[in-house]
């Protein structure tokens, strides 16, 4: 029985393929057996520190060849590696890190100005750098067999994700959910290992998961697509044109530009035989656009939130859907079951909706040192009266169809889903009231357009830019406010509150 | 009617636009501030900026984005 993750690449891409090429990023191209000499390094020079384990090791670095070094390193130290958005807002990834408490960053020297404005000193960070040598730093046998002191259920990485009160809630996820959620992608999905990935999910994303295992395991190829590529849609159809590329696992965000742009007319895609999407919802009218394009891909459907490893319902689209249907998130993975509880917290009938509720294996350890989210979102299962048993509810709604499929209706709270990353409004609003003058804000997300519209409440009108140089260091870039609509006084319910509601109907009047 | 160089200054307002000839390459535009660019040049010009023509060589800097401009039809 697998018990440790990490057993993928020593029995995987280890055995199989050590000279293929693993990952390919903007400065070369690396094979398995390179990263195992890095990862193992890093793994030692790890343990040189202090002899911990099962510890969060935050991760301040770029997406690159460095990342997955650090990563894999610190698997083989027995820890969980938390990899954290180097482009965020200073005081948001302090605010993870300190929540964290790490005994040791796993960075680069490129960034300890950086790092040492948060209060993390030189004696803290671990550069990633000393250990991609040429150098053996490691006895393979002694650290192998230190991972004997793990057990399935430890914890394997940390994935942080919007909270409302400001500060991210830090999802730890085990060794055993991603063992769980990995083997039934390679039973299901036809993973070969000749898969050549054209990587576009951030490194503190779950979609990342997949392809990391995909590599590790199996030996397919790592990607990591250009920033300047993922700018501009004509260029990222022209680097995936240009690279041998055959699969990609993207969020719809981008491939609805690439459909608007139409932009696979002229590109010659015969290559790509597997497109996978997660994050958001795929309007069917780009995915057909898509399918029509690349008749000869497989497209997958994958859902899930982060409190779940990647994803806990799948659909292989299989049928012709017109323009006007939604396209379902499909049927449970293998040892997970969905549960969608109405309003009386019983299980819904056929075609009535509920709130979408997660069983199984996949599911997170809860919140990193926040027991009372976690004890919000982790509940014992209503329809278990017998045992403890934890269910997660995902805040979505959905209900079950006629096929036995799951089909998403939306949400039933404040969180949104904008360019593939998850929004708590909330933690946008808690921003603006940090601007001195701010007396009241309300954020509200116009689905129809894409635009995150803030209203305001000051004496006087702030221009945009004003109020975008003050969040700028507060909340990262995709959580910004498109539209900025300043009020004397924001309208209000009878019990005094904020009315959203008005505010809601306002904007979407203004279609 | 807002310029071109205030627009920018409201998506970032840390740099000055007037001194670089390549916001590109400078690092001062990313993928996010490109969306929001887009849609304020849109409404400011009254255009709508064809996604064919989101291309880097199009906004490397001031006079690139008015040429752009002008082809979409703006009155600039």
């Amino acid at each position: 029985m697998q018990i440790n993750a990490i057993d993928y690449f020593e029995k995987g891409a280890l055995l199989r393929c050590r000279d293929k090429v693993a990952v390919i990023d903007t400065a070369g191209q690396y094979t398995f057996a390179q990263l195992e000499r890095f990862a193992k390094n890093l793994a030692a020079l790890l343990i040189k520190r202090g002899d911990f384990i099962r510890r969060p090791v935050p991760v301040f670095l770029p997406k690159s060849m460095g990342n997955i070094v650090a990563n894999v390193g610190i698997l083989y130290s027995g820890n969980a590696y938390a990899n954290l958005d180097i482009k965020s807002p200073v005081q948001r990834v302090k605010g993870m890190l300190d929540n964290l408490a790490p005994k040791v960053i796993v960075t680069s020297a490129a960034h300890i100005a950086a790092l040492a404005a948060l209060g993390y000193e030189r004696e803290k960070l671990l550069f990633v750098e000393d250990a991609m040598v040429d150098e053996t730093l490691y006895e393979n046998a002694a650290l192998l067999k230190r991972l004997d002191r793990l057990i399935d259920t430890d914890p394997y990485c940390i994935i942080h994700t919007s909270g409302s009160t400001g500060i991210p809630k830090g999802v730890g996820l085990n060794h055993r959910s991603t063992i769980d959620f990995i083997d039934w992608s390679f039973d299901t999905l036809n993973l070969s290992g000749n898969e050549v990935m054209a990587s576009l999910a951030p490194i503190y994303f779950d979609a990342y998961t997949l392809e990391f295992w995909m590599m590790l395991s199996k030996g397919s190829t790592w990607v990591v697509v250009p920033d300047a590529c993922a700018t501009f849609p004509a260029k990222l159809v022209e680097f995936i044109t240009k690279n041998p590329i055959n699969f990609i696992f993207w969020v719809p965000t981008i491939m609805v530009n690439i459909a608007n742009q139409d932009l696979l007319t002229n590109a010659d895609l015969s290559r790509i035989t597997k497109v996978f999407f997660i994050g958001e919802v795929f309007p069917t009218k780009h995915l057909n656009y898509w399918r029509r394009h690349l008749p000869q891909a497989t497209f997958v459907n994958l859902y899930g939130p982060i409190e779940i490893v990647v994803a806990c319902t799948y659909y292989i689209v299989d049928r012709e859907f017109s323009d006007d249907e939604r396209i379902p998130v499909g049927f449970p993975m293998r040892n997970t079951e969905i549960i969608i509880l109405n309003d009386e917290n019983k299980a819904a009938k056929l075609n009535e909706p509920g709130e979408v509720c997660v069983r199984g294996s996949s599911l997170a350890l809860g919140y990193w040192n926040n027991h009372e989210r976690t004890g919000k979102g982790f509940v014992q299962n209503p329809l278990n009266p017998h045992h403890p048993e934890m269910i997660y509810r995902t805040g979505d709604s959905g209900f079950w169809n006629e096929r036995g499929e799951v089909m998403l209706l939306g949400r039933k709270d404040f969180q949104i889903k904008h360019l593939g990353y998850r929004i708590e409004l909330g933690e946008i609003e808690h921003a603006v009231l940090q601007i001195p003058g701010f007396k009241n804000a309300c954020v509200v997300y116009n689905h129809e357009k894409k635009e995150i519209v803030l209203f305001y409440e000051t004496e006087k009108e702030q221009t945009a830019g004003f109020i975008r140089e003050k969040l700028g260091p507060i909340i990262p870039k995709y959580m910004m406010p498109t539209v900025f609509t300043w009020m004397e006084q924001m309208p209000r319910n009878p019990n005094g509150k904020i009315d959203r509601a008005q505010l809601v109907a306002r904007v979407n009047e203004s279609k | 009617m807002k310029s071109i160089a205030e627009i920018l200054k409201e998506i970032r307002p840390e740099f000055d636009f007037t001194t670089s000839q390549d916001f590109i390459s400078d690092g001062m535009l990313d993928s996010f501030d490109i969306v929001t660019l887009v849609s304020s040049l849109d409404k400011n010009f009254s255009v709508s900026i064809p996604g064919t023509e989101i291309l880097p060589e199009n906004f490397q800097n001031i006079q690139t984005i008015e040429a752009l401009l002008r082809k979409s039809g703006a009155a600039t």
